[in-house]
Order: C-alpha cells, then structure tokens, then sequence
C-alpha cells in the first residue's frame, strides 16, 4: 500500500492569512489525484481528527485543473500569536504525508 | 489587438530577481514594472512594530533596477505594500529610498505615495454604523481593539492605483494594497476584461513562484489581452506549463477557485491553461462577478507582551527517559522560584511556557507522533508586560532549569547543554494580529491618502 507522498509531488502546508491554514495535495499524475479522491481518503473527518476541529470547519475542494486537493481549516493559533509554533504555517502537513493510498 | 504587456519585478520587493532577467523582460516593452513588497506570512511583527522584513540595502538594490528600467523605458513602476506591512511609516521609508535613488541616480519623475493606515476614530463610526463585518474564523472586533492596536491597515484595490496612474505618476508606493490589485489597476483602467486581469494579477503577483521549479526569486512576465492572457517567464532556465499556473491558483488562498477583491471575486472554475510551447500557457474561461457592496479588508496588531527566551539541549538518557515528567517537575519549581523571588502577585504578570524540539515543537499538542530520539532541544519562553520582567524571569527560570534533577543520579547535575552565554536572550516585543474584517467605506478612495511629489 503506497504512502500518500510516493504518488504526489508536492504535499504542503501554508497560512491562507493569519486565521487560516491551507494544505495543497498536488499529485503526479490524473490516475494518482482520481484514485485518492475518488477513493474519498482526504476528508473532513480526517482532518477533524487530527487537528482536533469539527467536520463542519474543514473545506476539502478537489481542483482537477492541477490534479490536486485543497484542505483548508481555521488556524489552531493565531500566526505568530504567544502560542503558536509555526508562523508561516508551513509544517503542520506532516501527518498527511505518510497516509495510506488503498 | 489591445492588450498590456506586465512585467512582475519578484515576488516581493527587497527579496531580489536578476538583473539579466529584468534587462531580457524590458526588451519585450512592458506598460509598467510592478512588485510586491509586503506579506502577513512573516507575522504580526512588522505591522505591529512598524520594523521591515528586509534591509533597506536589499530594497534598495530591487527598487534602483526598477526605477532605472521604467524610467529608461518611460512606464510606470507600481510598488504595493511597501515594506511588508504597507504601514504609513513603511511607505514613508520606501519613499525615502526612492528619493536616495533619484538622486544619486539623476532620475526625474512624479512619485504618488498611497497611504493606508486607519483613523481610529473613522474605524469606530463604521463599526456602530455596522459597516464593519467578520471574515471567516475573526476574533472579536470592538472599540478595544481599536485602541489597543498599534497600527491598523486597510487593503487597498485597484481604485488608489488608478487614481494616481491618472494623475500621471510615474510611480507609485502605496501601502497595504491587495497583491493583485498592483498589476490589476492599469488593465482594468485601459478597460480590459477584469476576468482575464485579475487573473493574470493572481499569477503575476508572486513573480516567478508559478514557474515549474523555482530555483531563486525572478521576475515573471505576462500580456493581458481581452479574453486570454499569456504567461511567458523571462528568465531562459525558466518554464511555466499549466500544471504550474493552474497550481499557482492554490497559493495562499482558502480555494483554488475563488479570489475575493475588494470590488468583487474572481472565479476561476471554468477557466482553461493550454501550453503554447514548452515554457509559455495561455489562459482563459475565468469569470469575474462584481460584488453588490465594495469592501475594504482590514489588517491590526497590537502588542501581546515582551519576551526573552532560553535554548537549550537535552542529550543524558536518564533524563530523556523520563523527559515528560522531568519537564513537568521543573516547570512547576521554575514557577515556584518566580514567585518565591517576585511575590504570590507575579502570577498573572507573566506566562512560562517550553516547546521541546524533537517531540512537539512544530505542531504542539496536536503532534501525532510520541517518540523521541537521542536528543531534544529546549525553548524555555517567558513573555511579560515589560522586557524588563521577561528578562529578570527567565534568569531564575535558566537557573532552576540547568540543575532539575532526575532521582536516579545522585549529587549535583548540570541536565542542559546551554550553547550561550549568557543563556537568557531578549527577544522584544510580540504582536497579535487582531482583526480579520472587512469595512465598506462610501468611496473605493476614501480610506486611502494619496500625496504626489516630484522629483
């Protein structure tokens, strides 16, 4: 079972503004980006999970012109507020790298 | 055919670009040079403090090429959000640089500086009229944090732009300015199709952040024509292909499809990137909806506290072992020393928090993974009222830190590798972004402040 960074070629992490952090799944191929997405492994409970949200705070949006899913949730913290630990917001997508693609 | 041929300088200003580049680009007649100069990535800092993200050596080598080109070239150069925050002050030190590089230049032009910053009396009359409205996941906004903020922006559109590319400046340093807007106001002004422009916009504003790989900051090209544009990097060793411009959309943006300007929102689904040839795309499809209310976003920060820090690293394995415990233990005797040393009132003048490099420090509590290596590394943060406590803090914090003992070694121990002396760093104030809204003034001009001046 791949790993999702072996069929992508770029996964990341970034402040959409201050209040919101964005994650760009961008794979190599359309086979690749159709089999995750139509596989329905990047969702909202997901990232709920893990980054302790509701489902309903999660926008996933699948952009076929660049074979890639877009996460996007509220920031955990503040960028650069007394908590946070990652200002630019370019970190937090290590969990997604290694999950599973059935 | 009408088109307008735009050249995108870099990224963001005082962040470099070649000079080859910029020289190759000018060849191919752009009706003006634009660039960025500001961001909220690199945090609150720099419009709460007012400081700059670059040197004003490194504004001042992009800025002096630019001027020199548009200036040799007779087109504008248009400069948003100057010096990262695009704070009144900012504006006025890029002004400031500008007119060094007249000067020792002999350049002659009309300068139009566009400032941003609110009044905070105008900002509380638009938030009783409820003019004021919350973007998504906003803090509170009320009449408090206008008072405790230390510099409140707002974003400017094409409207400034364009009122001061009519008044026949030559170049304009405006203040916080939304990035498109900077390579929007002159297409839309000459009456292309807002679709294809703020696209384009969206993928110009970056510099050359949508080519395939960028290997360093460099400038971007692209000609705007009424229904396509065309992207083409000026720089030989780049390429674009649609997969890179296509992608460029999800940068920094809650969705790939939608960009929402102050005058409406750029939609992106039906639009089409065709390569036409291996390092230019052309494209085209977007659709550009005029919002029924002109909305200005705006920007805040105030000061969170002042701060002085501690790094350390932590290498013996008894003490890893039980690394949890032993952190919990000397937090609380570390908290115990402040008080025994300041009083029982100290409590709330003051938070110690630690971040352990190599367990959590990038995600926090969320972090997902509990293993740790041969080796973590300590941040020990204190932030106060003043620098003055954050500094007396954190010396008995270090103190009580570097000797926490572990139960299995007996006698005295030295438990952090401290790589400074002395240990304790001051590390200023902090800042707090504290606004996430939009207001909706009675004019596009009138939350902004043009000044003209001719050098």
């Amino acid at each position: 079972m791949p790993k999702l960074w072996e069929v992508t070629k770029l996964i990341r992490s970034k402040n959409a503004g201050p209040f919101e952090l964005t994650f760009d799944v961008i794979f190599k191929d359309r086979a690749g980006y159709e089999r995750v997405r139509d596989a329905g492994i990047i969702k909202a409970q997901w990232f709920a999970k893990t980054y302790r949200l509701t489902p309903e705070v999660v926008s996933v949006i699948n952009y076929d012109a660049a074979n890639a899913i877009k996460i996007t949730i509220p920031r955990p913290v503040i960028s650069g507020d007394i908590d946070d630990t990652d200002v630019f917001g370019g970190q937090q997508h290590g969990p997604l790298v290694n999950v599973d693609v059935p | 055919m009408k088109e307008i041929r735009i050249l995108s300088a870099t990224g963001i200003l005082g962040s470099g670009f070649r000079e080859a580049t910029l020289q190759r680009a000018m060849t191919l007649k752009p009706d003006f040079i634009g660039a960025d100069s500001g961001s909220t990535d690199p945090g609150p800092y720099y419009l709460g403090s007012g400081e700059t993200l670059f040197s004003d050596s490194a504004y001042k080598r992009d800025l002096r090429l630019m001027l020199l080109a548009g200036r040799a070239a007779n087109v504008p150069v248009i400069i948003g959000s100057a010096c990262t925050a695009g704070t009144d002050a900012q504006v006025g030190r890029l002004v400031g640089i500008a007119r060094d590089i007249a000067r020792e230049e002999k350049l002659s032009f009309k300068l139009a500086a566009v400032r941003c910053e609110q009044d905070k009396a105008y900002l509380k009359r638009k938030l009783r009229e409820g003019k004021i409205t919350p973007l998504a996941n906003a803090p509170v906004f009320d009449e408090a944090v206008i008072d405790r903020s230390t510099h409140i922006v707002g974003m400017a559109g094409i409207e400034p732009f364009v009122e001061a590319l009519e008044n026949g400046a030559d170049v304009v340093i405006a203040g916080r300015s939304s990035d498109t807007s900077i390579f929007s106001a002159m297409p839309v002004m000459r009456g292309l199709n807002p679709a294809t422009v703020w696209h384009a916009a969206k993928i110009l504003e970056c510099g050359a952040a949508c080519v395939v790989e960028r290997k360093y900051p460099d400038c971007m090209f692209a000609t705007i024509r009424d229904d396509h544009f065309i992207v083409d990097p000026p720089n030989p060793d780049y390429r674009c292909d649609p997969a890179s411009i296509a992608s460029h959309n999800l940068y920094e943006n809650s969705t790939p499809y939608e960009l929402v300007e102050p005058s409406g929102v750029l939609n992106t689904v039906a639009a089409k990137y065709e390569a036409i040839s291996d390092r230019a795309v052309k494209v085209s499809g977007s659709t550009f909806k005029h919002a029924p209310r002109y909305t200005i976003k705006l920007e805040g920060a105030e000061l969170a506290g002042y701060q002085s820090i501690i790094i350390g690293s932590v290498r013996d394995p008894i003490i890893l072992r039980q690394l949890d415990s032993w952190l919990a233990g000397l937090m609380t005797a570390a908290r115990d020393r402040v008080t025994a040393v300041y009083g029982a009132g100290i409590d709330d003048k003051y938070k110690l928090d630690v971040r352990v490099f190599g367990k959590n420090a990038t995600m926090g509590v969320l972090e997902p993974e509990t293993a740790i290596g041969h080796e973590v590394g300590l941040l020990f943060q204190v932030t106060a009222d003043t620098q003055e406590r954050a500094t007396a803090i954190v010396k008995s914090v270090s103190h009580i830190a570097v000797h926490y003992p572990v139960p299995e070694w007996t006698g005295l121990i030295t438990s952090i590798a401290y790589p400074y002396s002395p240990a304790e760093i001051p590390r200023g104030a902090s800042y707090r972004f504290n606004v996430n809204h939009v207001v909706e003034p009675a004019t596009p001009l009138e939350m902004f402040r043009i000044e003209y001046e001719r050098l």
